[in-house]
This record gives structure tokens, C-alpha cells and sequence, in this order.
């Protein structure tokens, strides 16, 4: 157990430096990625259920809080009407593919996560269309000037840690245990007296949620939203760092986002090479490293301390 | 909307019915014996495309060899990476093959993107097959028509094999029963590779028929890809025939409401989705196997 405070604190700490060792708006990516992984790894982790459509809720979040701002609300009402938005939008999503398991329910997410994709092609009044929406207003959040990438930064820090700590939260409860009951079992569950369908649909929507606060904190953060937001590449960019990190460990997600967002960056001189690495990465980590950095660093430590116990 | 409107938007939408049927059809029939949903169907579709371009630039092949040559070796593309890499996950949760399958969509689309850039393509179609033809009720393009045709024979030709013929019932007998059917003396594993392999080729003529109508670009497989899961979740995973008839209707039907009404033309198969999952949560033809 104190191990893993000791690691919640060392990453704590890297995050709280993070923007000085690295060019900011790559440490404003990693930050809200690391959350939209973490919300993601609820569904993914302790659900069992692979979503392929999660986009669907960043960029939802991203192009209303985007909307926002351009018409003089404050951030923090634009961060908020952002989350409404994608848990507004994950109640159908989620009421209609909850009820599927397996192949099926990515299947379907995908496909609902195209249908968002299509409808950010067409309307173009509010979404800019293909050009995207660049150089939105970054009103102060909390007296601090968001136009500085640093400063603005430190600000949404505290807005995502609050975001992982609901997610933490949600997973350490009572519902978590049951999630992962249903995940495990899911007649059992059932028989026992929970209603698996209701488990599920609330852990989407939570899931949802959280990606949604990730996609306001991204467009606030960065002032600039495009279609990328909503493309199924950012919904397989997500299964990707959670699966590198580490499904079902909790820091997992946000250490693959971190992992894949550096090497993304560290590859951007060589225009092209990124998805061929980033598709190359994806099938080793598939092939042969499926429990992910934590979930290994994990196993090695408790291995070892069954040794020696 | 007039009558001969409304049959052109009927014949669209075969011509795109005619593409949903082949790429659900190889989805079907992969899924039938491996119990994976093949994400790089689109890539493998995308792949045939340039290689009958690749074909006709390098080597001066015109459509109708490249229509024959393409899907063979894109099958033995297929054939290889179900060897290589699709095995070693098969005894695992079949997601995980769909990750796999994810990752070498990305990888395939960006390197050919890597290789050809990212504008498209124009491909000559036959000569022969040019102009338009009276169809009495209406003038319609005499490629697109046999793109229809085309289509709907290999479709029939693939649902007759297996469901009528003795190499079928090893196929079928391999997917109800691998043990079983492996004490009979026959390769399981040989079989699985082949029917992998023919899924993808079918992918791939799917890519060769398109080239003449879409330009040849990189793109060109990830969209479709996940419209035709929209249209593999209306139909039910399972049935081939079912994944055909729904490919056809759904083309149909999408190009009918989007002439009713255009600006909902890309997402009405979504909504048709939603609503076949309100009504028939295991899609039209599903089997009860099919939601797990």
C-alpha cells in the first residue's frame, strides 16, 4: 500500500514539473490525455468492454467548449458546458451498447463515434469544418492568464487531478467492486442482486463524462480545436496508451499517454513515420506486452514480494 | 422526388450496397470459422485498390488482369498476417485480435501514405465497360451496373459454396466443432488460414472494382470499414446471407433517404443503427451467438 502512494506522489511530482522539462503544449497533451486514458480505462479496465468511439465525448466536449468561448463565456462555464455536453451525449450512446459484450459493443461505439465524426464534418457553423476552429478567446481561469501555455497549464492540473480523483474514486468503491464483479462475472453479479445493465450504463456515462472534462481541458488549454477531436484515430489513440500504460492499474493510462505522446513528438520531424510507428507500437503492445508498463512493474514487485513473504 | 430520380438513387445505392455486401460478406465469413472481426478489412480493401494501380503503373497490367491478380495477392498478404500474427492471439479474448487488427489498419494505411503521399489517385476503368447504358427506365453507367452485377454474383457464388457444397460443410463442420472435425482428418488449421485468406482477397476485389469510381487514396478503406460495421451490427454477425441482403438495403436505403433529404445522407445508417438496436438488439439476421 505504500508503495503505491509512493507512486501516485512520484507522479504527482512529475506532472507538477512537467511543463519545464518538456515544450508545454506537449505537457498540456500529456495532462489531458492522462485523464481522457484514465476515464477511458473505467469502461476499458473494469468494465471489460473495449470502446472504440470514445472521441465521440472528447471532441464533443472540445467543440462545445470551443463554442463557448468564441461567444464571451467564461472558461470554467465553457470547461462545464463542454462535460455536460459529452454526458448528455453518452446517455443514448451508452443505453444502446451496454447491452452488447465483446466485439460487438466496439463495433457499435465505433460506429456511433463515426456518426459524431460526420455530424462535426457538416456542421460547419460550429465546428469549422475541415479548418478547424484556431485562435479561440483564452478568457483568465481562476485570475490566471491562459494564453500562457505554463501558467494555464498548473491551472488545468488541478482541474484534471480533480477529474482523477472522481475517477479514482468511482473505481476504490463499493460500484467499482461491482464493475469489476460484472466485468469477472457477469451472471454471478446478477444472481447476487445487481443489475448489471444500470452498473454499466452508470460507468459509461462517468467514462463519458471524464473524457469529456480531458476534451474542455485540451481545447482550453490549446485554444484550438480540429477535426482530429472526433476522427476514430483518436478513439484508437486512447485504447492504445491505456493498453501500453497499463489496463486496470489506475496510473497506467496516463503513464501510456505520456509514453505515446513523446514518441509522437519526438517523430513529428519525419512527417508520415508517426502512424506507421504509432500502428507499429500498437501491434507489439498487443502481441506481446498486453499487461503495459504499471501493470509489469506491478506484477515484477508483488512477484518479488511473495518471494521473500 | 420523380421516378427517375428515384431509381438513379436506387442504383447508387446498389453501386454502394454493392461494396457494404462484399467487405460484410469477407467480415462474415472470417468471423464464421476465426471468431475475430477483422478491423484491416478496410486497409486490405485500401491495399487492393493500390495494388491495381501499382499494377498498372509498374507493369502496364490493365483493369482486368489487375481484377484477378490484386485479390491473389492481397489474399496471400492476408494468409501471411493470419499466420504470423492473428494466431498467436486466437486463443485469447477475440477483442484483442480487433486491437490487433486496429494497429495494422494504422500501420498499413500510413505506410502506404508514407510511399504514395497522401493525395489520390485517378484509375482507368475497362474500356470496354465505358459510356452508359439504357437500362428502358433509366440511363445508367455501364461500369456501375457491373459493379452491381459482379457483386451480387460472388456474393451468391460464396453463399452457395459454402452452404451447398462439400467444401462448405468442412468449413461449417470446422467452425461448429474444430476438435471434432480435426479427428476426421482434416487440417483445422490449414483451413482457417485459407478462409482468411479468401476474406481478404474478397476485400481487395472489393478495392479493385472501386478504384474507377473513387480515386485510389489512402483513405479510402477506413471509412468504409466502419460503415459496413454500422451495417454488420444492423445485419447480425453470422449470417452470410444476411450480411448480404443487408448490404445491398442498407446501400439502398441510405441513397434514398439522402435524396429525400440531404444533410442527413451520411449519418441515416447510424440512426438506422440505433433504431435496429432499440428493436433487435442482435440485428436483423443475427444469431443469438452473434451479441457475444
Amino acid at each position: 500500500m505504500k508503495s503505491r502512494w509512493a507512486g501516485r506522489a512520484a507522479l504527482l511530482l512529475l506532472f507538477c514539473v512537467l511543463p519545464w522539462i518538456i515544450y508545454p503544449p506537449i505537457a498540456l497533451d500529456i495532462l489531458a490525455f492522462g485523464l481522457f486514458a484514465t476515464a477511458f480505462d473505467i469502461v476499458f479496465g473494469y468494465l471489460g468492454l473495449t470502446s472504440f468511439g470514445h472521441a465521440a465525448f472528447w471532441g464533443t466536449s472540445a467543440y462545445v467548449c470551443a463554442n463557448m468561448l468564441q461567444r464571451g463565456h467564461s472558461a470554467l462555464t465553457a470547461i462545464l458546458c463542454g462535460m455536460v455536453a459529452a454526458l448528455l451525449l453518452s446517455l443514448p450512446i451508452g443505453f444502446l451498447s451496454i447491452r452488447s459484450v465483446g466485439i460487438y459493443f466496439s463495433m457499435i461505439t465505433l460506429a456511433f463515434g463515426q456518426m459524431i465524426d460526420f455530424i462535426a464534418k457538416q456542421a460547419e457553423d460550429y465546428t469549422g469544418g475541415d479548418n478547424g476552429l484556431p485562435g479561440l478567446p483564452q478568457p483568465p481561469l481562476f485570475g490566471v492568464d491562459m494564453s500562457n501555455t505554463r501558467h494555464g497549464y498548473y491551472v488545468l492540473l488541478v482541474i484534471a487531478l480533480l477529474g482523477f480523483v472522481v475517477a479514482v474514486r468511482a473505481i476504490h468503491s463499493p460500484f467499482g467492486r461491482v464493475m469489476v464483479a460484472i466485468r469477472d462475472n457477469e451472471t454471478r453479479a446478477q444472481s447476487v442482486g445487481y443489475d448489471p445493465l444500470r452498473f454499466k450504463l452508470v460507468a459509461f456515462v462517468i467514462s463519458a463524462g471524464l473524457s469529456g472534462l480531458a476534451g474542455a481541458i485540451f481545447c482550453v488549454g490549446h485554444g484550438v480545436v480540429s477535426l482530429d477531436v472526433v476522427n476514430w484515430t483518436t478513439s484508437g489513440l486512447v485504447v492504445m496508451m491505456t493498453l501500453l500504460g497499463g489496463s486496470g492499474t489506475l496510473l497506467g493510462p496516463a503513464v501510456g499517454a505520456a509514453i505515446v505522446l513523446l514518441l509522437r513528438d519526438l517523430l513529428a520531424t519525419h512527417a508520415g513515420a508517426v502512424g506507421v510507428v504509432t500502428g507499429l507500437v500498437f501491434v507489439l503492445t498487443v502481441l506481446f506486452f498486453r499487461k503495459g508498463v504499471v501493470g509489469t512493474i506491478l506484477d515484477r514487485w508483488e512477484r518479488r514480494h511473495a518471494a521473500q513473504g | 422526388m420523380s421516378w427517375q430520380l428515384l431509381s438513379i438513387q436506387i442504383f447508387n445505392g446498389l453501386v454502394n450496397g454493392a461494396f457494404f455486401a462484399l467487405l460484410s460478406l469477407g467480415l462474415a465469413v472470417i468471423f464464421g470459422m476465426l471468431r475475430i472481426v477483422n478491423f484491416a478489412h478496410g486497409a486490405l480493401y485500401m491495399l487492393g485498390a493500390f495494388a491495381a494501380y501499382a499494377l498498372g503503373q509498374k507493369l502496364h497490367l490493365g483493369f482486368w488482369p489487375a481484377l484477378l491478380i490484386a485479390p491473389i495477392l492481397i489474399g496471400l498478404l492476408g494468409m501471411l498476417l493470419e499466420r504470423t500474427l492473428i494466431r498467436r492471439l486466437s486463443a485469447l479474448e477475440p477483442s484483442y485480435n480487433l486491437l490487433l487488427t486496429f494497429g495494422l489498419t494504422l500501420l498499413i494505411q500510413d505506410g502506404v501514405r508514407l510511399v504514395y503521399g497522401i493525395s489520390g489517385a485517378p484509375y482507368a476503368g475497362p474500356s470496354q465497360l465505358e459510356g452508359a447504358t439504357n437500362l428502358g427506365f433509366v440511363v445508367f453507367p455501364t461500369y456501375r451496373l457491373f459493379v452491381i452485377s459482379i457483386s451480387l454474383l460472388i456474393c451468391l457464388v460464396t453463399w452457395f459454396v459454402i452452404e451447398r457444397t462439400r467444401v462448405g460443410a468442412v468449413i461449417r463442420a470446422s467452425t461448429e466443432n474444430p476438435v471434432v472435425t480435426r479427428t476426421f482428418g482434416i487440417d483445422v488449421s490449414r483451413l482457417v488460414t485459407l478462409v482468411f485468406g479468401f476474406g481478404a482477397a474478397l476485400a481487395a476485389l472489393g478495392g479493385v472494382l472501386a478504384a474507377p469510381i473513387y480515386s485510389v487514396d489512402p483513405l479510402m478503406g477506413s471509412e468504409l470499414i466502419i460503415t459496413t460495421f454500422a451495417v454488420v451490427v444492423i445485419g447480425g454477425l453470422g449470417s452470410i446471407m444476411g450480411s448480404v441482403i443487408t448490404g445491398f438495403a442498407v446501400g439502398v436505403m441510405a441513397a434514398v433517404g439522402a435524396a429525400l433529404y440531404p444533410p442527413i445522407a451520411n449519418t441515416l445508417i447510424f440512426i438506422f443503427m440505433a433504431l435496429v438496436l432499440v428493436l433487435r438488439p442482435r440485428g436483423l439476421f443475427g444469431m443469438v451467438e452473434g451479441s457475444r
